[in-house]
């Protein structure tokens, strides 16, 4: 199939025979023009069509039948449900467990998002600076973003292990004991968020730093001329210059955090007395563990709304944006 | 007189800070791998040991045999593995030709479709669990290889960053070669595709990473030990081995699912990040 004609089509001259043909078929091209038309539209749907069409059935149909199962009151793997209309709705917003869950990914996504831009931005300050050992560091420091959630929870869950984990054993060397990370809804919500970031804070690093260089020299030249220090140039000059790359990474590490799972599960399930259950782990539970898979599917749309809210916003943004400059 | 206020602010003074910071950030990683490493080689004596004992006395691999007894480790690798090479190889298969037919076919719906692209690029995955779960039940995919794989190979990233490559591409070396009479499945494998290499590179990659570390999907459609990919049987193996011994064979069970991709990491890293986040910037 692969016969090697044409490797190199800049090097062969002597394409004429290609030309004669073309003069000679000259009146027949009007009427193959729809045949080739038709052989081109065919290839095309030959090419697009099964990845359009899985894309289809496993992303677009779930999408509808979301919003329909959101309306049964449904146990996944019964063959029967009712149609309750919105009740799953109003259920969930009238149980007063609604308030902790939202709690709980409030305070989660503020600050995990707040903590990896604010970390994320330093590391990339130093990471610009003309260090030896740079390059090393931030593939270093991008290392755990492509590592399994499941893998680094497991990791860093003997790490919290209040009797025989290396905390605890670092915590006595200053005399000072464990706190009960597994026992206790806020100190266990605080071991997830440190772990999420842990592993999350390469990411913010590698786009600030890609921002970072692209600030023009001679703008931090100026200021300096100027007498401005180096931390005033940075909060006057480089921090609104970042400006559009930390909006980007705002709308972007939110919702990541809104949809994480693997670190929540591993570490915690949830607990303790759903201390670290948010949204997006409720929607789980209810489908997999309790088995509500119609008031699972209501959570997952009242999800997806917030989820979709965040991505036009970005969408607008970056409009606004591209009008501007 | 005045110069030394203009020049103190760019006199560079040794940067102690910079090193001390990047040796700081450098160790915050490499520290908790390094401990999982060390402690899977440590005895379930060692490992309780107070107070605490920071090496293994020995490098025997007691623990990963131990793993490997506990649960069916080799099957969960095999099965991660097939997973992630079949996984990734057709998602980049199905990307390049969805993303050449956007570029290079002429079709008139073509807009229409990659915005339906762009669309599916919004959906979050937590929408499609329960759906997907029935009908991949309902087509009795359930503890399946296939049933793992299926729902996630219609790929809108990996079609989306083909595209937006193959838009930058110089049109004149296609052109050249309709011309000389190639079809389109012919351009695009001796041309377009060798040219594109390092992006098609760049988004098998990407795809390797995350079908190896895909974790809720396979937890749900999979609960028979023989058909568990790496993350869900590490899980099983937590479930397993309550209790404080059991660290060394957990930290031995973690580094089968994180050592692999580490190496790949390390290895490649450059086009990794590069793809990840470009990615992110254009999307």
């Amino acid at each position: 199939m692969s016969a090697p004609v044409l490797d190199a089509p800049g090097v062969r001259t002597p394409p004429q025979p290609h030309d004669t043909t073309a003069v000679e078929q000259e009146p027949v091209a009007r009427r193959s023009l729809w045949a080739r038309h038709r052989a081109e539209y065919l290839t095309f749907l030959l090419f697009v069509t099964p990845n359009m069409a899985l894309i289809a059935v496993f992303t677009y149909r779930p999408l509808l039948l979301n919003a329909q199962y959101s309306t049964l009151q449904w146990n996944l793997g019964s063959s029967t449900a009712t149609v309750i209309g919105l009740d799953n709705y109003v259920r969930w917003f009238t149980d007063p467990r609604s308030l902790e869950v939202v709690r709980v990914t409030a305070i989660f996504t503020l600050t995990t998002v707040g903590a990896t831009l604010a970390l994320g931005l330093a590391l990339a300050t130093v990471l610009n600076r003309p260090l030896r050992g740079t390059t090393f560091a931030r593939s270093v420091v991008f290392a755990p973003y492509v590592l399994s959630g499941v893998g680094v929870g497991m990791v860093w869950l003997f790490i919290f292990d209040p009797t025989y984990g290396a905390l605890s054993a670092v915590l006595r060397l200053w005399g000072a004991t464990s706190p009960e990370w597994y026992l206790d809804r806020d100190w266990a919500l605080a071991m997830v968020i440190v772990v999420y970031v842990w592993k999350n804070l390469g990411y913010a690093a590698v786009i600030y730093l890609a921002a970072l260089q692209s600030v023009p020299k001679d703008l931090l030249d100026a200021a300096a001329l100027d007498g401005a220090g180096r931390s005033r140039t940075f909060w006057k000059i480089t921090v609104p210059l970042l400006s559009p790359t930390t909006f980007f990474l705002v709308i972007t590490t939110v919702l990541s955090s809104l949809q994480s799972f693997d670190l929540i599960h591993v570490m915690t399930k949830g607990g303790p007395l759903d201390g670290t259950t948010t949204l997006m782990y409720q929607v789980y539970v209810e489908a997999f563990v309790t088995g509500r898979a119609g008031y699972s599917s209501a959570i997952s749309m009242i999800l997806f709304t917030v989820l979709l809210v965040m991505t036009l916003s970005q969408m607008r943004f970056l409009e606004t944006k591209v009008h501007y400059s | 007189m005045s110069t030394p206020t203009r020049t103190a602010p760019r006199r560079t003074a040794p940067p102690v800070g910079g090193y001390l910071t990047l040796a700081g950030a450098t160790l915050v990683v490499v520290l908790p791998l390094a401990w999982m490493v060390l402690s899977s080689f440590k005895s379930s004596g060692e490992i309780v040991s107070l107070p605490i004992q920071w090496l293994p006395t020995s490098l025997a691999p007691e623990n990963y045999l131990e793993a490997g007894r506990t649960a069916p480790f080799g099957r969960f690798f095999l099965n991660s593995l097939i997973v992630t090479s079949v996984g990734a190889s057709l998602k980049v298969i199905l990307a390049l030709l969805t993303a050449y037919g956007l570029v290079f076919i002429r079709f008139p719906g073509k807009k229409i479709i990659f915005a339906g692209i762009l669309v599916a690029l919004m959906v979050p995955a937590h929408m499609s669990l329960v759906p997907n779960y029935t009908l991949i039940a309902g087509w009795g995919g359930r503890n399946t290889l296939w049933g793992i794989v299926l729902p996630g190979l219609g790929t809108a990233f990996g079609t989306f960053l083909l595209r937006q490559h193959f838009l930058s591409l110089p049109r004149s070396i296609v052109e050249a070669a309709e011309i000389d009479g190639a079809g389109h499945w012919r351009r695009l494998v001796s041309i377009v595709g060798p040219v594109s290499a390092p992006t098609i590179a760049t988004v098998g990659l990407i795809s390797i990473v995350g079908e190896w570390n895909e974790y809720l999907w396979p937890l749900i459609i999979v609960d028979t030990p023989e058909h568990m990919t790496l993350p869900v049987g590490l899980t099983l193996l937590q479930n397993i081995e309550p209790g404080a011994t059991s660290w060394g064979v957990l930290m031995a069970g973690t580094a089968f699912v994180l050592v692999p991709v580490l190496l790949v990491f390390a290895a490649l890293q450059r086009y990794i990040v590069a793809g990840l986040t470009q990615g992110a910037v254009t999307g």
